[in-house]
């Protein structure tokens, strides 16, 4: 069985994110880059699906500039059997819809029976791509996936809804969004990174796929402005001699400068 | 908390991609799975080989051998394993540095067809554990001066001695001992079990507390003949080995000092005393902070050069010297520096910096101490051994 696992590039979420200067896009200069590990799992579960029918591929896909193939060299190295890289070129900030559109165009070249994604990419946090990319392909789409049972030409997917599982079934091919509790994704191995450089990543260009999106003014979502959070307030700690009186401190507190009850 | 490697002069431009994710791979794994248990086991004394399963996944033991379907990494690759390992704990650095070069490495190169089809692969998944067998109760520094013999008895040796300090010794299926055959040191393969061998742990150690060490005790061990290790005879089987492993504690005291580093700079920007200033405000912090980025970076060039010295194939012993002897310096000093920065709280295992401040006493001492090396240097630069050269 073969998967197409799509792969955000995304900042370290211990990064300390930066807006640049044109107050839209955040600072790129001292951010360190990581798969998203919501796509992690993806991957993890791509791999046990092939491993576990003993035959299959699984290629993994990014859409970025450069740095992305680095991103696919570390799934490799983790056993992916190939890669395409959806060079954005000039293009920046691209929206989700035209991620999705850049997605769908791999997709519809390939021959796969699972198409996953993670249930967001870490940054951005819109759950957006795998859902449209389902949508551009007239695919069935499963959302956040924490339990996967493999059948024939079917799947049985649990997924997470509030406060309980939901378990559904669907054809295949379909697409999949992973979320944490899935798997418990594994370490390259350092054969696995030696092995990985002479993995084929093919090269693509979003200019040649059919993307309006790549042109920033016909985007249907722009980046407008971006501002990091208010600074955390100091901690105020209330002295708990007396516990009454610390208690009843709390209360004029919440009520009178917090102003939450 | 993401991994800060103290990278002031932007030293991972010198490194490949594949070296980066090497490093990265390892240190994303100590981050999540040593760092979380590693101050409990060093507390309570214990190697905690629940690790192993998963240096094993990752290959982590042999690997710069390209045979037996290991990895065949080049050596800054492998440095920065070792880097990135006692950032965790020189303990855990210990255990992989042992297996790979003081027992995978004399047996891949001076071994039998034979030995090394029985060992390697067993040794390169951790299925199998090794141990070195050189020091003596007696015999540190002078290892030439070992009493430890062989003896040929029809179709096998009688080994008669003991070993002492043995990292791994207890739990080690296989033990590489050097011993005197007819007063010429030869190597041998002695397997757990083995009539006439024992170990025993040292006790009391107050250093590397989550690494096993051992005395090894050999009355009468008969082993086979063929237990021989064939393609080495005199000192220079075992201090060549001894150099691989030297060259990995050169980048693995920087793993060290980078913990220490990290830590104290971050006590000193979140720990605050006067006006609601942090101590790193405080020019006196300023400068212990200054100092250990600076030797650090120092040293991340010195491994760095040994390494494109040990690809290139022109790396000497006494190269090795200078940056076993520097780095673990480094490493010392860091740790103590450390320990002052963040005061009382320097002294408690909430912290890793007391536990990598005992360490490192031990690494300064062990596979050459540092005076050792520094008399290796004056050899090298001045073509006189101030200390009584050993024989061959």
């Amino acid at each position: 069985m073969n998967s197409l696992v799509a792969i955000a590039y995304v900042p370290d979420t211990e990064s300390k994110i930066k807006v640049g200067p044109d107050g839209s896009s955040i600072d790129e200069s001292d951010v360190k880059w990581i798969v998203s590990p919501y796509d992690e799992y993806g991957l993890e579960e791509a791999l046990k699906i092939r491993e576990s029918k003993g035959a299959g591929t699984v290629t993994v896909v990014s859409v970025g500039p450069e740095r992305v193939k680095t991103g696919l060299r570390e799934c490799l190295a983790r056993g992916a059997d190939d890669a395409v890289w959806v060079d954005t070129g000039e293009t920046k900030n691209l929206d989700a819809l035209g991620v999705s559109k850049a997605l769908a165009a791999v997709a519809k070249a390939a021959t796969f029976d699972f198409f996953w994604f993670g249930q967001k990419g870490v940054g951005p946090d819109e759950s957006l791509v795998g859902p449209m990319t389902a949508e551009l392909l007239g695919l069935p789409h499963v959302a956040n996936v924490v339990h996967l049972d493999v059948g024939e030409g079917k799947v049985t997917a649990s997924r997470e809804i509030e406060g309980a599982h939901e378990i559904v079934e669907c054809s295949l091919p379909a697409i999949l969004t992973a979320q944490k509790g899935l798997n418990e994704p594994r370490y390259a191995s350092l054969k696995g990174i030696m092995g990985a450089k002479k993995k084929p990543i093919a090269e693509k260009k979003l200019a040649d796929l059919d993307v309006p999106e790549a042109d920033p003014a016909a985007a249907k979502a722009r980046w407008r402005k971006l501002s990091l959070p208010a600074p955390r307030q100091a901690v105020k700690l209330i002295p708990a001699d007396d516990p009454a009186a610390a208690a009843k401190e709390l209360v004029r507190l919440l009520r009178e400068e917090a102003k939450v009850i | 908390m993401a991994t800060d490697r103290a990278d002031y002069l932007d030293c991972d431009s010198l490194f490949t991609e594949e070296q980066r994710l090497v490093r990265d791979t390892v240190g994303t794994w100590v981050d999540e799975k040593v760092l979380p248990i590693i101050e409990d086991a060093a507390y309570e004394g214990r190697f905690p080989k629940e690790l192993i399963p998963d240096m094993s996944a990752m290959q982590l033991f042999g690997s710069t051998i390209s045979e037996y379907g290991l990895p065949g990494l080049d050596n800054v690759a492998y440095g920065l394993i070792m880097q990135e390992l006692e950032r965790g704990d020189s303990g855990l650095r210990s255990f992989v540095s042992v297996q790979s070069s003081l027992v995978m490495y004399p047996i891949y190169a001076f071994g039998s067809q034979a030995q090394k089809d029985n060992w390697i692969p067993r040794l390169g998944t951790a299925s199998a554990i090794g141990c070195f067998g050189l020091t003596e109760p007696d015999f540190g520094s002078n290892p030439g001066g070992m009493r430890t013999t062989a003896r040929k008895d029809g179709d096998s040796f009688l080994l008669n001695g003991a070993k002492a300090w043995i990292t791994s010794g207890s739990i080690a299926d296989v033990a590489v001992v050097w011993a005197k055959l007819d007063g010429t040191i030869r190597g041998f393969l002695v397997e757990k079990g083995t009539k006439g061998f024992s170990t025993f742990e040292h006790k009391g150690k107050m250093s590397l507390r989550a690494s096993v060490t051992s005395q090894l005790a050999f009355e009468d061990c008969r082993i086979p003949a063929e237990n021989i290790l064939p393609g080495v005879e005199g000192l220079k089987g075992p201090l060549s080995c001894l150099t691989q492993a030297r060259y990995g504690i050169a980048w693995g005291a920087i793993g060290s000092a980078m913990a220490t580093y990290g830590a104290a700079l971050d006590y000193a920007k979140s720990r605050k005393q006067w006006k609601d200033r942090p101590i790193a405000a405080h020019q006196l912090v300023q400068e212990r902070l200054a100092w250990m980025v600076t030797e650090i970076t120092k040293g991340q060039l010195l491994s760095w050069k040994l390494g494109s010295m040990k690809n290139a194939g022109t790396m000497k012993p006494h190269h090795v010297s200078m940056a076993k002897r520097n780095n673990v310096w480094v490493a010392r000093e860091c740790a103590k520096l450390a320990r002052e920065t963040l005061g009382a709280n320097g002294v408690v295992n909430e912290y890793p910096v007391f536990r990598h401040l005992a360490n490192i006493e031990s690494v300064y001492t062990y596979e050459g101490t540092h005076d050792i090396h520094t008399l290796v240097i004056g050899e090298a630069v001045t073509g006189i051994p101030a200390y009584n050269p050993p024989e061959e």
